[in-house]
């Protein structure tokens, strides 16, 4: 860890925190602004002058907007980010007893996802071109070309329908005092869908990044010093790929975001992103934009996780 | 300008390989389907059968029914043209804005482009699904917002891609001697760096046809995308999913459509000739 590293790191965390302010801007534009008058929306068209007046009041849309703007990030950065107008509960205590579930797919999913799309993506750049390779990478495409939710209900079809080794619906929870087979039940169809979904670009990433590297000239020498071939994959390709496949890890695991949202809907698991479908459709703002928030900066610190990674894999700068 | 002589041209061979033609095919068949299929069927996609709910294909109903009764047949042909047309109309709006903003980028003064690259890298820091929610929750999702809603999400990817395609041709020594002569930024825009760019822009615009699709197709799963009467596959998808136990043609048969659209195109755009770049891309 040299300063040159150091600096490049520093920059690209402010440069996050700077899109994460820019972003919430775009976030508090588009909901708050764009929409109109909240007042009107709520009174109806037959609304007096005087009662419309008094509503803007009362929720403070008769200050300007840069103002309204700036009190509303004060609450979301102090952890108040207001009220559901459909609940009438703090959208602070909505997320906090969702955000574990949420948590905990998300981690089971790495946990399997990351090793299972390492290993196939590793083998298949080895065996580039042999049947294996083509088997995986064509049915990543092809899952990478379909609809999350189309994988999911397939997956439904397949393992709870036709095999009925796995209940279709998630009765959900962490907390739901289950015992370890029944919970272990419980997750595997919404972890298995978003493994999918995830495994599919980390596995197509991963194999790239290899597949580059075996083809180096140093490789070559590797073989024509007579190392086996574990030996030059394990010993030589892969320390060179590190940079590369954890910056595709970061990445792919951005793309769980995505899926995490027709997931969680789909088997009807009590996590965030269907706590905000359903703020979506109930066009509760203060949820929508909570949770959007929350996703941003997650999405955010992933994408510079994977720009840290490079950074400071990369031989290159390290050695100077 | 036109007297230097060209090398010859390589012999012409067919211009897509096997996998491209069939790709081209389906496609065409799913364009056609949106354009004229509801015109072929005699106008009993809307009532309601009376026939049995969830019905298996047969003679009569060559897809079987639906949660309604209806004939499903007749509902992914009305749903083609909601799916196809709707996704079409925002990637080519998306594509063509991208476009003219890259261009405007390209010949302006470096501060507009610093100013629009930027603008385009914040939109990109949003998760499309997520902007997607944010819009649906703040202008509804009619059909006449969807659209715009769409296009939105996919002008940064555009941008970017057209954008760094243009700087290349802006680069080059015909573009100064062009400037040098004094034609004006539109000329350099239209007559210069357009007609160069266009190829590789069209391959792209493919590739966001099937990023606006699955996104569309997601949103109306989740319900929030085209509202009841009106269906896109996606919510043929989630009205009939109660067909899901018995693996009903009814949520096979749209599901499978959105598959074949997306694969259709994947395939033609791998096969087109000369392979335009794919790569830097956005992510979807």
């Amino acid at each position: 860890m040299n300063a040159l590293i150091l600096r490049l790191l520093v920059n690209r965390v402010a440069l996050a925190l700077l899109s994460l302010l820019v972003v919430s801007a775009v976030v508090f534009a588009i909901t708050a602004v764009l929409p109109g008058d909240a007042a009107e929306a709520q009174l109806g068209q037959d609304a007096t002058p005087e009662s419309l007046a008094a509503l803007r009041h009362q929720m403070g849309l008769d200050v300007p907007a840069l103002e309204r703007y700036f009190s509303w990030l004060r609450g979301m950065v102090t952890g108040a980010p207001g009220t559901s107008v459909v609940t009438g509960m703090p959208v602070g205590d909505m997320i906090a007893s969702r955000l574990p579930n949420s948590l905990v797919l998300a981690g089971l999913t790495t946990l399997l996802a990351v090793p299972l799309a390492l290993a196939l993506g590793i083998a298949s750049a080895v065996w580039r071109g042999s049947w294996f390779d083509r088997l995986v990478s064509s049915s990543a495409v092809a899952v990478v070309s379909v609809p999350e939710f189309l994988v999911a209900t397939l997956a439904v079809l397949v393992f709870a329908v036709q095999l009925r080794w796995l209940p279709a619906l998630s009765s959900g929870g962490v907390d739901s005092g289950a015992s370890l087979a029944d919970m272990l039940r419980a997750f595997a169809m919404p972890v298995l869908s978003l493994c999918c979904v995830t495994m599919a670009q980390m596995m197509r990433m991963t194999r790239a990044a290899v597949v580059d590297q075996l083809k180096a000239p140093y490789i070559e020498m590797v073989l024509l010093k007579g190392a086996s071939p574990a030996r030059m994959v394990l010993a030589h390709a892969l320390p060179n790929a590190v940079g590369p496949i954890a910056n595709a890890v970061a990445l792919s695991l951005s793309y769980l975001l995505g899926g995490v949202i027709i997931v969680e809907t789909i088997f009807n698991y009590p996590g965030i992103a269907s706590l905000m479908v359903d703020g979506v459709a109930q066009r509760d703002m203060p949820l929508v934009q909570t949770c959007a928030m929350l996703f941003c900066a997650v999405y955010l610190l992933l994408v510079t996780l994977a720009d840290l990674c490079s950074i400071v894999a990369n031989p290159r700068l390290r050695h100077r | 300008m036109s007297s230097l002589p060209l090398p010859a041209r390589p012999a012409r061979r067919l211009p897509l390989a096997w996998p491209g033609i069939a790709g081209a095919l389906v496609l065409l068949f799913w364009v056609a389907a949106a354009a004229i299929g509801p015109m072929l069927l005699n106008a009993n996609g809307g009532d309601l059968g009376g026939g049995d709910v969830f019905a298996p294909a047969s003679a009569q109903h060559w897809l079987g029914t639906d949660y309604l009764g209806r004939d499903m047949l007749a509902r992914v042909i009305e749903g083609a043209r909601y799916t196809v047309g709707i996704a079409l109309a925002a990637t080519l709006l998306a594509s063509s804005i991208g476009t003219v903003l890259a261009l405007l980028a390209t010949v302006s003064a470096p501060w507009l482009d610093a100013v629009l690259s930027r603008g385009m890298d914040t939109l990109t820091s949003i998760p499309s699904k997520m902007l997607a929610l944010i819009m649906v929750a703040a202008v509804g999702s009619s059909l006449g917002m969807l659209v715009p809603t769409a296009a939105l999400i996919y002008i940064p990817g555009t941008f970017r891609i057209a954008r760094s395609l243009a700087v290349n041709i802006h680069a080059m020594d015909y573009v100064t001697v062009a400037r040098t002569r004094g034609e004006g930024r539109l000329y350099v825009m239209l007559y210069e760096i357009l007609p160069n760019i266009v190829g590789p822009m069209l391959a792209d615009l493919g590739l966001r046809f099937v990023y606006v699709v699955l996104l569309l197709a997601s949103l109306s799963f989740l319900g929030l995308g085209v509202q009841p009467p009106d269906a896109d596959w996606g919510s043929l998808v989630r009205e009939n999913i109660g067909a899901l136990p018995d693996a009903g043609a009814a949520v096979l048969a749209p599901a499978l459509a959105i598959a074949s659209l997306t694969i259709a195109v994947n395939l033609v755009i791998d096969n087109l000739p000369g392979r335009a770049a794919r790569g830097a891309k956005g992510g979807r």
